[in-house]
Order: structure tokens, then C-alpha cells, then sequence
């Protein structure tokens, strides 16, 4: 077995782990580490396959900024321990039945593909910053923009829901 | 056993490397509390430490030995886990963010082997935004510590830490970029090597010159990302006790503590390497008697040194500061006498000199400036610094762009 091999596994556990513990865990808190456990074990993943930038950026936003908020409103709301229903416990049967049905259909997916899909760690950073940068910018620079719009938009809207619940 | 030796010879180097650089970071910090300690009191016209050693410079032994054995109760309702991954993931995470630190220009020759200054590999292309993940992770060893201490003090502490590290970490990310621009490259030996393109111009080449906006920027976003005064109001004494770390007692305070000094050492290392050279002569590549400036600085001070410990009240100070006086001035003989070591020295003595003043700068704002309140510090953090730094970034690529239409220096 290869290094790249053996890193690959250990991080690919810890973010199945990770996933799982998120799901049962019965604290908010718990459940966003477990989160931010997934998203880094993700970032190492990207960085294993030569995306540097992809896996930097990955940490930064969602591992940082994002889960942050997260944790920064659920230590806001001072939210407690969740409450199992009788219908939340009912919930989880057909989830259960969904995720192995995903889960084979994905992995059926990947068996049909066979060769093509390659798991082995690629040599040289593939999507490098540049080529990002140039697909960004030129390739797909309409699409980029409109996206920035609509962000644009989605935080006006919030500042204009949270001066109305104000006054 | 000699064949395996020689392939896993990196790997062990490498082990090597981090272990020195551990006990150099954590020697640094103990002496860095000394350092604060001293530079505050003679602000504030007192002494400082004056009683553990001479001149108190044994003060951070004893404050270890002390961290090491003061009883550590775990309060009661604290949820277990995260109380005790809090400590352990800020000092971690401020450890690891020096790895990306290149220390020096030119590799050692060793074992027939180029080992460079630094842990982090020296074409490490995501250099600056690897450090920046790392700094984003930075702030849940704090923002758990407050909640998970079950106490009104420490979730205020921590709410407030994570609300300032999301408002400031943008001006932060936004204020490089003009640096960024300039050097074509996230690599931090790149950034320090575009700013030795014209290397008769010395100091005026840095990029302080054209990215002063920037770097006031970036070292105030700095300074309240590693909320210390005057954005230290996580742990503001007066509303809050001790902020986030008020249940936290012996070694884990300590973790914290040496969190937060590694930190500051992280910001200076980037402050000097982005806005200021790195490792670059202020003066002209031309001027190589200025390389002498170590020796001509090392021997007067160690000089100095022997002349004092020779007075000194105690008889302990007076075998301990000559002999340390004596190792100063042998240092600063041996760069004259040893050309090649003195050529090495010059990179990282730039370095950490400029390492140094940023230091003295923390300690001297803490000293000097009042606490922000909380509303200015939001307001100073979205209305003043983030605007500033965009437009750092727009003027910057409006000035590159026009330098490659229309040429130019």
C-alpha cells in the first residue's frame, strides 16, 4: 500500500465518521464539530488529489467562515439538547432506507464507470490557482458575475428582513 | 539499515526540523511574556519582573513550573469533550500556522542534502492561503472554550471572539490581495522575491511603499484576530472576568497563553514577509559592507552585557550575564571571522529582526491604546477597514493593469 494510499483512507474514515456522528449526535454543537471534522477530512481529500487552491479555499470558507456562523448562532440561541419525537424517531426509518439506496446507487454508478474513474492521487497540481483563475474569468465569466449578483442580492434582502424586524 | 536510513531521510529531516522549530517557538514565547512584561512596566514606570534571576529573566521558568503545577479543577455542568479539545485545538492550530513560515533565503548543505529554513516545503504554492486556513480553524479553540465552560462569562467571551474574528478575517483576506497582485503567486518565498526585483533600490523596493493602505489594514485586522489590546475584548478583565478562558486554570490557561503569543509571532513573521522584505537587506544588494551589521550590532551589545552582569547585585547575575555576554560577542566574532556563515546569517537576521520590532509594536499598542468598545469595534471593522481594503485592491490592479498596457517602471 502506497503513502498516498494509506492518507487517503485514514482521511476518507475520518470523514465518513465524521458524517455519521453528525447524524447522531443529539447537541447542536457536537453535531456542527462533526461537521467541520467532515469538511477539513474533505479539504485533505481535494489536497491528496493536487487541487491546492480547491482545498485551501474549502477550510477557509466552508471549514471557517460558514461552520463559524454556525456555531456563533447556536451558542446565540444558547440551544439545548435535541428532543427525540416519536415522529423524528419514525423519521428514521425510510432515512435510513433512502441513504443505502444512494449509497448503492452510487457505488453501482461508480462500478459501471469502472476504469474511468480514477482514485489514484494525481502528480502536480492539477487545478492549479491560474487555470481556476482563467476558467473563472473567461471561460465562464457570465455565469460568475450573475453569481455575485445574486449574492449581492441575497444580502440585501437580509439587511432589508432585519431593519424591518427593528422597527 | 542503511538503505531504508537513506529513503526515509526527508521524513526523519523533516521530524528534525519540527521538533527545533517547537523548542525555538516555545522558548520564544516564554521570553516574549518576559519581553511584554518588561516593555509595559518601563511604560507605565515601574520595573517589571526584577526578582527571578537577573533582571527577572528567569520570571518565565517560573511562571511554567507554576502553570505546570497549580491544581486544575474542571468546573461543574462543563461539557467534557469540547472544555478539553478547546485548549488543545487553539495551541495546535497556532503551532501548525508557523510550519508555513519560510525562515531564510539560501538551503543548508547537510548530509549531501538542501535543508531548507522552514518546515513547509519551499514551492509550496498555496503558502499565504494555506496559513489563512489554518487561521480560520484558529477560532474555535476559543469560541468553544466559552461555551463549553457552562459560565455567563466565558459564552460572552466567546460569542464576542467569533463575532470580531468573522468581521475582521474579511479586511484580513481583502488586504493581502494587493500584495498578492503584485507578486503573481500565494508562495511566500515568491511575495519576498518580488520585492527584490530591483535590488540597488533596498527598502524603497518593499511592498510597504506601494501597499501602505493594505498593510495598515492588514496588521489592524491582524491584531484583532489575535484579539489582543486594544480588540481584546473576548477577555476584557473588566466586563468579563477573563472572557473565554475565566474556567480554565493551570496548563490549559497556559495552552491558551501560548496560543495567543504564537500568534502574535505568526502576524509578525507575515507582516515582515509580505509588507516588508522578509529576509531582504534594507540596503542596496551593492552595499556589502552593510553585511558586517550583525557583528558591528552583536558585539557591542554583548559588550554591554558583560560590563553589566560584572556589577550586578546578586552573585548569580554576576556568573550568568558575563558568560551570556561572552557567547554574544564569540557570535559576533565568528560571523567576521567566517565569511560563508556570515553570508547565511544575513537572511534570516533581517528576518528576525524585523520579527522583533513588529513585536515591540504589539507590546507597545497594548501599553499605549485604550480598549475599543464593542460597537465601535464592529463599525471601525465593516465601515472603515473592509471599504479601505477593497479599494486597496481595485486601485492596485488598476495600477498593474496599466503598467502592462502602457509599461512603465
Amino acid at each position: 500500500m502506497t503513502a498516498p494510499l494509506v492518507v487517503f483512507f485514514v482521511l476518507a474514515a475520518l470523514a465518513v465518521i465524521g458524517a455519521v456522528s453528525l447524524i447522531l449526535q443529539k447537541h447542536p454543537i457536537h453535531s456542527a464539530l462533526s461537521l467541520i471534522v467532515v469538511m477539513v477530512a474533505l479539504a485533505g481529500l481535494y489536497l491528496l488529489m493536487g487541487a491546492e487552491f480547491v482545498a485551501a479555499v474549502q477550510i477557509i470558507v466552508y471549514g471557517g467562515a460558514i461552520m463559524v456562523l454556525f456555531v456563533f448562532v447556536i451558542m446565540l440561541l444558547n440551544a439545548g439538547v435535541e428532543e427525540r419525537t416519536s415522529l423524528s424517531k419514525m423519521a428514521g426509518a425510510p432515512g435510513l432506507l433512502l441513504a443505502v439506496a444512494l449509497a448503492a446507487f452510487v457505488a453501482a454508478t461508480i462500478a459501471r464507470s469502472g476504469a474511468g474513474v480514477q482514485t489514484v492521487a494525481q502528480t502536480g497540481s492539477l487545478a492549479s490557482t491560474r487555470d481556476i483563475s482563467s476558467m473563472l474569468f473567461k471561460d465562464f465569466v457570465y455565469p460568475f458575475e450573475l453569481t455575485s449578483f445574486l449574492i449581492l442580492v441575497a444580502i440585501l434582502g437580509a439587511v432589508v428582513l432585519a431593519q424591518r424586524e427593528k422597527s | 539499515m542503511s538503505a531504508p536510513l537513506s529513503a526515509n531521510a526527508g521524513l526523519l529531516i523533516t521530524i528534525v526540523k519540527i521538533v527545533l522549530l517547537l523548542f525555538i517557538v516555545l522558548t520564544v514565547n516564554a521570553y516574549l511574556t518576559w519581553f511584554e512584561r518588561k516593555v509595559v512596566a518601563h511604560i507605565q514606570s515601574r520595573w517589571g519582573p526584577h526578582r527571578v534571576g537577573p533582571h527577572g529573566l528567569l520570571q518565565p521558568l517560573a511562571d511554567g513550573v507554576k502553570f505546570l503545577f497549580k491544581e486544575d479543577p474542571t468546573p461543574a455542568g462543563v461539557d467534557k469533550f469540547v472544555y478539553y479539545l478547546a485548549p488543545l485545538l487553539a495551541l495546535s492550530l497556532a503551532l501548525t500556522s508557523i510550519a508555513i513560515i519560510p525562515f531564510g533565503p539560501q538551503p543548508v548543505h547537510l548530509f549531501g542534502r538542501d535543508i531548507y529554513l522552514g518546515i513547509a516545503p519551499p514551492d509550496l504554492n498555496i503558502g499565504i492561503l494555506a496559513l489563512f486556513a489554518i487561521t480560520a480553524l484558529g477560532v474555535y479553540g476559543v469560541a468553544l472554550a466559552g461555551w463549553s465552560s457552562n459560565s455567563k462569562y466565558s459564552l460572552f467571551g466567546g460569542l464576542r471572539s467569533s463575532a470580531q474574528m468573522v468581521s475582521y478575517e474579511l479586511a484580513l483576506t481583502m488586504s493581502v490581495v494587493g500584495v498578492l497582485l503584485m507578486a503573481g503567486s500565494f508562495n511566500l518565498r515568491d511575495i519576498i522575491n518580488a520585492q527584490a526585483r530591483h535590488p540597488e533600490r533596498g527598502i524603497l523596493g518593499w511592498n510597504v511603499w506601494p501597499q501602505i493602505l493594505g498593510f495598515f489594514c492588514f496588521f489592524t485586522a491582524a491584531i484583532a484576530e489575535t484579539n489582543r489590546a486594544p480588540f481584546d475584548l473576548p477577555e476584557a478583565e473588566q466586563e468579563l472576568v477573563g472572557g473565554f478562558h475565566t474556567e480554565y486554570a493551570s496548563f490549559k490557561f497556559a495552552m491558551f497563553f501560548i496560543a495567543e503569543y504564537t500568534s502574535m509571532i505568526t502576524v509578525s513573521c507575515l507582516c515582515a514577509i509580505m509588507f516588508f522584505g522578509g529576509w531582504l537587506s534594507p540596503f542596496p544588494a551593492s552595499w556589502t559592507f552593510t553585511h558586517y551589521l550583525p557583528s558591528v550590532l552583536l558585539i557591542p551589545f554583548g559588550l554591554w552585557v558583560i560590563m553589566d552582569g560584572v556589577r550586578y547585585e546578586t552573585v548569580f547575575g554576576r556568573v550568568v550575564l558575563p558568560a551570556v555576554g561572552t557567547v554574544i560577542v564569540a557570535l559576533g566574532l565568528a560571523f567576521i571571522v567566517l565569511p560563508s556563515v556570515k553570508e547565511f546569517v544575513q537572511g534570516p537576521f533581517w528576518l528576525m529582526s524585523k520579527i522583533l520590532v513588529f513585536l515591540f509594536v504589539y507590546v507597545w499598542m497594548r501599553g499605549t491604546l485604550p480598549r475599543f468598545r464593542y460597537d465601535q469595534l464592529m463599525a471601525f471593522g465593516w465601515k472603515l477597514l473592509l471599504p479601505v481594503s477593497i479599494l486597496n485592491v481595485i486601485v492596485t490592479s488598476f495600477v498593474i493593469v496599466a503598467k502592462m498596457q502602457w509599461g512603465g517602471p
